[in-house]
């Protein structure tokens, strides 16, 4: 097992430099530079500010300066925030953005798996339907629409709630978002342990465990849920770096001070320093939360483990 | 998350802070701290005012360093840290006395400090993208230009208290300049101490009515007040803070929640809600800037008067501000807005206030004229960058062009590549607008000056006009100068290289409990002037 994860460790390293390249790249291409706005700069001065960003010099040897940073832990400065560098900025917007996903995340699982499970155990009955009704609309409804509509009725109307904000980050400030973050999530994990579930319990080892005369809970904990689980933790990886990343939607709504907003943020303001940071830590969380997810699928499913 | 604050104060200093503040509240009553709190629409960029760019960073710095002139209560220049001023006869030396004031650390503030700041903001290596603002300065633009040394601009201390500047032309915009945010002073001493982080939290000094204790990217900043500000008996607030809001529909729900006093920009997609609902809250005031179209007059057929009038003249202004906005902007038929100063009313088109089936009849003889047809009609591509309303604008302009026969197509990119575009005139006709720097029509028409470089969008280059800017710049007496300026103005609206479409205006909420705000064209409040009932 040690000698798989290093292994996959090491696999890494080209695969962020391919990331990295790509992405250095693709934004310089794009039209359009982080000094152009209505009030269109004299050459000269122009000329003045790319010299102190560096940008003046031919692109390849702006790559080689960044990567030669980067490897050194320097990741620049912003160039639209200028007085915090680009690790600043991140390192002030990740917790917001991580306790934020990984509660949500969380909240998801917990509800997702329990409600799936329920409809599962009473497929096509009425409370399987209104679940999976229920889990829809959670599909179907866009978060740019539940989020504004949590905030005004829960903050305005009810007034329970901020409407947003964070404050120096009080729960009260979390809630909403966290809710908002995690509806979607829900009705998707809840539709996905669902239909595992119908799968796996119709499978030859549970008869086998019912045969054997095992109470229904302990079949359904002990031998179901765990092979029923599988689909839903392939779909955490992606999903928990995905939410922990932040949601730009959320994020601006809420007014939550994460990295979400960043990523589109920064890709319209050309701040090139900042988008290669968020680009680079959301690359390194989907690589590892992969490798973590392949971990747990070998630990869940004894077939895979024999395998490596 | 890092909130980026000051020092921890050590025990003892906590107990006597602790000690002190109880005093306090035992001998005056209960003084309840005074804070206002703001809703503002961006995130500052830097708290190092020479780097400022945007209105929303100019909010905060304004609060913080007193220039030589600064903003009074209605956004007009007041004397700040020069208390007083000679010019010479002929409009070309400024010498200003400076207030017997310090640093918010303790140390004065001389005229070195304004010397350095000066050359600070105009040195090529410092890269700050409003050096040119200075270039009215003798030898200002020559040395950001690289053409020149750091001594060779007009600066002269005479002493620690006199500051002397000579200027290249008697520009009397000078002092409103003055008061632009990027024309502060800045503290030599903690720059050469700390370099990059001297406008960390912990290490800013300034020299105006507030300072900056804390900045969490994203959420807020919070100024408070600085007891060492020359003024600071008459700073009624003790706290500012700036909420960062991307969003105006959610910084409007927080207004409505009563967690904001004031907020900056509204959603205009909600304005007939805020009308009903919230009349004594909604400020729409007529702001310094101008909306317009830029023709690209060094591309054909744009170069031809007949063509670019006749666009000019199908453009209904009324429909676009009364039909389509909805949010109290005012249809434009000048270039510079009216109630700018150093100036008398505007040159308008000289259509204004001809009906407009007669203004339609004219546009289609002119285009007839031009050699176009129902067989030949006039094809081009109409720019706009990302938003609603620049969206719905050009649909309404395309259909009133239509009618001529002129087809538009509509070709929409974000911002970035708008502007870059622009500037290497690759398009035909295209969105653009300009808010002033400081207030004079010369902040308006030097956009259309055929030396302007890349920010004269539409290529107009008359040497009538050219000549008539240059005029207006050597004169002294304001009323004679006005009067070259308007003839200036006058050709532009002839030739219509832009077409005016709407003056802006500012949309604001603010508080009943927000005293003090007056609204202005500037649309300048500082919080020196504010007052919260509480």
């Amino acid at each position: 097992m040690t000698r798989y994860i290093l292994k996959r460790l090491l696999g890494a390293i080209p695969l962020m430099l391919i990331v990295i390249a790509v992405a250095f790249f693709m934004m310089r291409i794009a039209p359009g530079g982080p000094f152009d706005s209505e009030r269109a700069l004299p050459p000269e001065i122009e000329q003045n500010i790319k010299a102190a960003y560096d940008l003046d010099k031919p692109l390849v040897q702006q790559f080689g300066i960044y990567l030669w940073k980067v490897v050194h832990g320097d990741f620049g400065p912003s160039i639209k925030i200028r007085d915090f560098s680009v690790a600043e900025l991140i390192a002030s917007g990740a917790p917001a953005s991580i306790q934020l996903g990984l509660s949500a995340i969380l909240l998801a699982l917990m509800i997702g798996v329990t409600l799936g499970t329920l409809s599962a155990l009473r497929q096509n009955t009425a409370a399987d339907y209104a679940v999976m009704g229920v889990a829809m609309t959670g599909i179907v409804i866009p978060n740019f629409v539940m989020a504004p509509l949590l905030s005004l009725v829960v903050g305005v109307y009810w007034e329970l709630l901020p409407t947003s904000g964070w404050g120096s980050g009080e729960l009260k400030y979390k809630v909403l978002p966290i809710i908002a973050l995690s509806l979607p999530q829900i009705a998707y994990i809840s539709r996905l342990t669902r239909g595992s579930m119908l799968e796996v319990l119709n499978s030859n080892f549970v008869r086998t465990a019912r045969a054997k005369g095992l109470r229904d809970h302990l079949v359904v904990i002990r031998h179901a849920l765990k092979a029923g689980l599988l689909p839903v933790v392939s779909y955490l990886g992606p999903a928990t770096a995905a939410v922990t990343t932040g949601s730009v939607v959320i994020e601006t709504i809420f007014a939550v001070p994460g990295i979400g907003t960043y990523f589109i943020k920064a890709a319209l303001n050309r701040d090139y320093p900042l988008v290669m940071g968020v680009v680079i830590v959301y690359g390194a969380l989907i690589i590892s939360l992969n490798l973590l997810v392949d971990v747990l699928y070998g630990l869940l499913d004894p077939k895979l483990r024999s395998n490596r | 998350m890092r909130v980026l604050t000051g020092s921890k104060p050590t025990r003892t200093l906590r107990a006597l802070m602790l000690g002190t503040m109880l005093s306090t509240v035992l001998i005056s009553g209960a003084h309840a701290e005074k804070v206002l709190r703001n809703g503002n629409d961006g995130e500052p960029q830097s708290m190092d005012p020479h780097y400022v760019s945007t209105v929303q960073t100019s909010r905060l710095t304004d609060d913080m360093y007193l220039n030589l002139m600064t903003r009074g209560p209605k956004g007009e220049a007041i004397p700040g840290a020069a208390e007083s001023w000679t010019i010479s006869p002929d409009g070309l030396v400024y010498t200003f006395k400076i207030r017997n004031h310090t640093w918010s650390d303790g140390v004065p503030v001389t005229a070195n400090d304004f010397a350095y700041s000066f050359r600070r903001l105009l040195d090529p290596a410092s890269g700050t993208e409003y050096a040119s603002l200075l270039y009215i300065i003798k030898g200002a633009e020559e040395f950001n230009k690289g053409k020149a040394k750091a001594e060779d601009v007009g600066l002269k201390v005479v002493d620690d208290r006199t500051l002397e500047v000579t200027l290249t032309a008697p520009a009397p915009y000078f002092l409103s300049q003055l008061a632009h945010q990027t024309a502060a002073p800045v503290p030599k001493h903690v720059i050469e101490k700390f370099g990059k982080d001297w406008t960390k939290p912990e290490n800013i000094v300034v020299n105006g009515p507030f300072k900056l204790t804390e900045w969490v990217p994203n959420v807020h900043a919070k100024l408070v007040k600085n007891d060492k500000f020359y003024d600071a008996a008459n700073v009624r607030l003790d706290t500012v803070y700036y909420y960062t809001y991307e969003d105006r529909t959610a910084m409007q729900k927080r207004f409505r929640a009563g967690e904001l006093d004031v907020v900056r920009d509204i959603a205009s997609e909600q304005i007939d809600w805020l009308k009903a609902n919230m009349k004594d809250e909604l400020r729409i005031v007529p702001y310094a800037g101008i909306y317009d179209y830029a023709l690209n007059t060094t591309k054909k057929p744009f170069d031809d008067i007949r063509v670019r009038r006749a666009m000019a003249l199908l453009v209904d202004n009324e429909a676009i501000t009364d039909k389509v906005l909805k949010t109290g902007e005012l249809p434009a038929y000048s270039y510079v807005p009216p109630g700018t100063g150093n100036y008398t009313a505007p040159a308008t088109v000289d259509w204004k206030g001809k009906p407009y089936a007669a203004r339609v009849e004219e546009a289609k003889k002119l285009l007839a004229d031009a050699g176009y047809s129902k067989d030949k009609p006039l094809k081009f591509t109409l720019r706009y960058n990302t938003s609603e309303n620049h969206k719905r604008i050009a649909i309404a302009v395309s259909a009133m062009w239509k009618q001529a026969g002129i087809e538009a197509e509509l070709f929409n990119t974000e911002g970035k590549i708008h502007y870059a575009d622009l500037k290497q005139k690759n398009f035909e006709v295209a969105r653009e607008g300009w808010i002033a720097d400081y207030d004079d029509p010369q902040n308006f028409l030097f956009k259309m000056e055929g030396k302007t470089g890349p920010l004269n969008y539409s290529g107009y280059n008359n040497p009538e006009f050219n000549a008539l800017l240059d005029k207006a710049a050597l004169m002294t007496d304001l009323t004679a100068r006005a009067e070259v300026l308007k003839q200036a103005e006058a050709l532009v609206m002839r030739d219509v290289p832009v077409i005016p479409i709407y003056y802006y205006v500012s949309k604001q909420l603010i508080s009943p409990k927000v005293v003090g705000w007056v609204d202005n064209t500037p649309d300048k409040h500082p919080s020196r002037f504010m007052d919260i009932k509480q």
